[in-house]
């Protein structure tokens, strides 16, 4: 039972998610979140482990939620109904490649779709800002200094403003996260 | 018959190879196909490879598994389709389903918590820098920024169905593009 609400849940992140990666985040804070099945912060945690192992948000989501509420079966069918959706549309977009490329309808609905994903981003960000800036209580590490978060942040800023790779990014976030920790004034 | 599913042996292992190299998600697996299917197979022309991006981020779903899907499908079919599909995907399902059986028991270590601490203030720039840089790219206007503003303060604040957002933007882009081509044409 549980895992067909896996496949139908996933399905339908799969099938409302425009333009890949990011973009996804609101839907899953929704849909996961609700179900109970990851909470806020370790959805965050999680985004970060995605990012340096390979492989879309998408896949990477769906197996971990998967895996931790139904094992092998569990991670398939998350799995398959995150990918499903994205699989059918494109093998009906390649077969009518012609009449979709040149359709007044696809590009009206996409040009109002590009601006919502952005704004449904910005949602997502204030919501993980909620976690790193305002965490709730079990997840709040007594004492863990608030002006931390906010170096790092500050910090890593700038550093993706220089392009540093992503990858590098969360390893040092990481080292400055422990020495953060283990140093704070007791 | 023969042929075909040596094709789509190739084509299973070249996205096989394609999904376990990219990482931080879809953009940064364009590259990869230039080279592996275009350059190396021969299988597409350069220019195919714009289409193939145009067309991944005006449907549904990460764009890893569009441009595998629509790649197979051109090359050899619907069976095409679903070996590149399943390449993408098998690599990134296979580490997070190991992944998935150390995270939880590593994050109850102090370490490992506050290492997230600092990783989540790191996330949190790299969405940020994502976007700014789809910010960018989006088309600019009143209705856009209009939209852009309405999805935002709807998700974040009002706690509204993200689907249902995804639907009306789609609605606006629709109307406002039809009306515009209207006035255009008198």
């Amino acid at each position: 039972m549980i895992c067909l609400e896996l496949f139908v849940t996933f399905f339908k992140i799969g099938l409302f998610t425009i333009g890949g990666g990011y973009a996804m985040l609101p839907l899953i804070q929704a849909d996961v979140q609700a179900h109970g099945w990851m909470t806020a912060e370790e959805l965050v945690n999680f985004i970060a482990v995605s990012e340096s192992t390979p492989g879309p948000f998408a896949v990477n989501v769906s197996t971990y939620v998967g895996a931790e509420l139904a094992g092998l079966p569990g991670a398939l069918c998350a799995t398959l109904g995150a990918v499903l959706p994205s699989f059918l549309i494109i093998l009906l977009v390649a077969r009518f490649y012609a009449a979709f490329r040149s359709s007044a309808i696809i590009s009206g609905a996409m040009s109002g779709l590009r601006p919502a994903v952005i704004g449904m981003i910005g949602a997502a960000a204030v919501s993980v800002g909620q976690t790193v800036f305002a965490p709730d209580g079990v997840q709040a590490l007594a004492g863990y200094p608030l002006a931390c978060s906010l170096a790092i942040f500050v910090l890593m800023a700038f550093l993706t403003h220089r392009k540093l790779h992503p990858i590098a990014i969360i390893l040092l976030s990481a080292l400055l996260g422990i020495a953060a920790g283990y140093l704070r004034p007791m | 018959m023969r042929t075909d599913l040596g094709k789509a042996r190739l084509l299973f292992w070249t996205f096989f190879k394609i999904g376990a190299f990219t990482f931080c998600g879809g953009y940064a697996m364009i590259p990869l196909i230039q080279r592996e299917v275009a350059e190396r197979r021969c299988w597409l022309k350069d220019g195919d490879i714009l289409d193939i991006v145009a067309i991944a981020e005006s449907t549904p779903g990460p764009i890893a598994i569009n441009s595998a899907t629509f790649v197979g499908y051109q090359v050899c079919g619907t069976f095409g389709a679903f070996c590149a599909t399943l390449g993408v995907v098998l690599p990134s399902f296979l580490v997070i389903y190991v992944i998935s059986f150390v995270l939880r028991q590593f994050s109850q270590l102090l370490v490992v918590q506050y290492a997230f601490n600092g990783i989540r203030a790191g996330v949190l720039a790299l969405l940020l820098k994502a976007l700014l840089s789809m910010y960018r790219q989006s088309p600019k206007g009143a209705v856009a920024y209009a939209i852009m503003a309405g999805a935002f303060v709807l998700t974040a604040f009002c706690g509204v169905d993200a689907v249902l957002v995804i639907l009306a933007s789609a609605a606006i882009g629709l109307a406002a593009s039809h009306m515009a081509k209207r006035r255009a044409a008198e």
